[in-house]
């Protein structure tokens, strides 16, 4: 493999005896942007509602209001995100291209089941260091399927499912009020409140619901399905007066030619 | 102490109409000590995609390399000049290939698409991309610039008012920053080009 073009597939080691290095001499090691994170599964009447709040944090800070946590896997599957918000997107990035390849292979749509041992299988072979945590919905030829799987790859089949920091204040929610057979209205109208439940007492949770209903050939994606915690607009202006900041224009930076200012050189004879 | 905090840094960027600023501070320290004034932080990566590298200095010298490599071959590969949205996800993947023994760089991308439309996001370490529609931030004033942000942005500002607003966050924010400062640079990226002043900033 030509080491300029870097292709070698997997994880890269090179800086980690640096990193243990400085480690070792007291600095403590970066803070990863986590999810925090309310994300919620249930079954009803024709299929998997999946639900996701959209903050991230980096420790006590928000990192991002409105991110995205229901990921793309396939036609007929989705997959919400909880932990280190980096391993939940490439995590489901890689099964999401596996999956495809995989379908494209045996010509058949792939099956739930096969998406969560891919996962649980990657999760596992890493020992708990990829901190994704998943709650894995979709609807395939055996019916609808949803699935929690955690970061050491165990997984789980239940008919309503709540994981990441608000999953308490989301699972009493369902416990609550979940039955089988939920029509399609009443189950978004569920998993919205499990979420806000999320949201409103939970600190790593925050801002809007998203809502991914997933039926027999269709998916209804619907991102912000509520907005409730929307800034409420300022009523003034901090604009600043064009001219409030001193500033100088920088000399550009040296020509490659090294062409220089100043008095040419005399050459008349 | 942690690592992302031995070097010091401020950087910001921020959303205007058909316009994007990305602007730091200068300041190179190693720990309380001050090493250099004139620390380069911002790196053009095409004309109109910029880049801000927080965090250990090595790192942003390295990286900077890397990234100037890989962008580069694409230019070649591609015939065509690489998009800021493009170029997020090359550096992504190029941190997260390191997810167990990482770079301590947080960077900041700031950049013009090819229909002029502004594109700004900011990464984690291990490359968690985390895009934004007004203002991103990263350094060790990051939650100062947070909060200087918050109450000072404001939509469609036009490149001389965006300006002003992103210089006053950031020389508001290094102020309260003791790891931050000595001079700062903005970079205003306007479909016509691309504007570079230097704001004039306490030295202490």
């Amino acid at each position: 493999m030509s080491p300029i073009l870097e292709s070698a597939a997997g994880f890269k080691f090179d800086n980690v005896k640096r990193n243990q290095l400085l480690s070792e001499k007291g600095n403590a090691a970066p803070r990863a942007t986590k999810t925090g994170t309310t994300i919620v599964g249930l079954i009803f009447k024709d299929g998997i509602i999946l639900g996701a709040d959209t903050r991230a944090t980096s420790g006590p800070i928000v990192a991002d209001k409105n991110c995205e946590k229901i990921h793309y896997l396939a036609p007929n599957m989705y997959c919400c995100g909880a932990g280190t918000a980096a391993d939940t997107e490439f995590t489901t990035s890689m099964a999401s291209s596996q999956l495809a390849l995989h379908s494209l292979n045996t010509g058949r749509e792939a099956r739930v089941a096969t998406a969560m041992t891919m996962l649980k299988q990657y999760l596992f072979r890493y020992q708990g260091h990829i901190g994704a945590y998943l709650v894995l919905g979709g609807y395939d030829v055996t019916g609808p399927h949803l699935y929690t799987i955690h970061a050491h790859g165990s997984t789980d089949k239940l008919p309503f499912v709540t994981m990441g920091s608000g999953s308490l204040a989301a699972m009493s929610v369902f416990e609550s009020r979940w039955r089988a057979g939920l029509s399609r209205e009443e189950g978004i109208e569920l998993v919205k409140d499990a979420i806000e439940a999320g949201i409103f007492n939970d600190l790593g949770s925050g801002s809007n619901v998203d809502v991914c209903v997933i039926t027999r050939n269709n998916v209804e994606y619907l991102r912000n399905y509520v907005m409730p915690n929307e800034r409420v607009e300022k009523e003034q202006s901090y604009k600043f007066a064009p001219g409030t900041t001193e500033f100088i224009v920088p000399k550009p930076p040296a020509t490659l030619s090294g062409e220089e200012e100043g008095t040419a050189m005399d050459v008349s004879a | 102490m942690s690592i992302m905090e031995y070097c010091g840094a401020a950087i910001v960027a921020m959303v205007g109409k058909d316009c994007v600023a990305i602007a730091s501070d200068k300041r190179l320290g190693q720990q309380q000590l001050t090493v250099d004034m004139e620390f380069q932080k911002v790196f053009p990566i095409t004309e109109r995609t910029y880049i801000g590298l927080s965090g250990l200095a090595t790192d942003v010298k390295t990286l900077h390399d890397r990234l100037r490599m890989r962008v580069n071959l694409y230019k070649h590969r591609e015939e065509r000049v690489i998009e800021p949205k493009t170029f997020t996800h090359l550096l992504s993947h190029m941190l997260y290939e390191r997810r167990f023994g990482s770079y301590f760089i947080s960077p900041v991308v700031a950049g013009l698409d090819k229909n002029n439309r502004p594109y700004i996001c900011a990464l984690d370490t291990i490359g968690c991309i985390d895009s934004s529609s007004d203002f991103v931030v990263c350094g060790t004033a990051a939650t100062n610039l947070y909060g200087a942000c918050e109450s000072l942005w404001e939509p469609d500002l036009g490149p001389e008012e965006l300006f002003e607003t992103i210089s006053q966050t950031l020389l508001s924010s290094i102020d309260r920053d003791a790891m931050s400062g000595w001079g700062a640079v903005v970079h205003i990226i306007t479909p016509s080009g691309v504007i570079t002043r230097d704001l004039k900033s306490r030295m202490d």
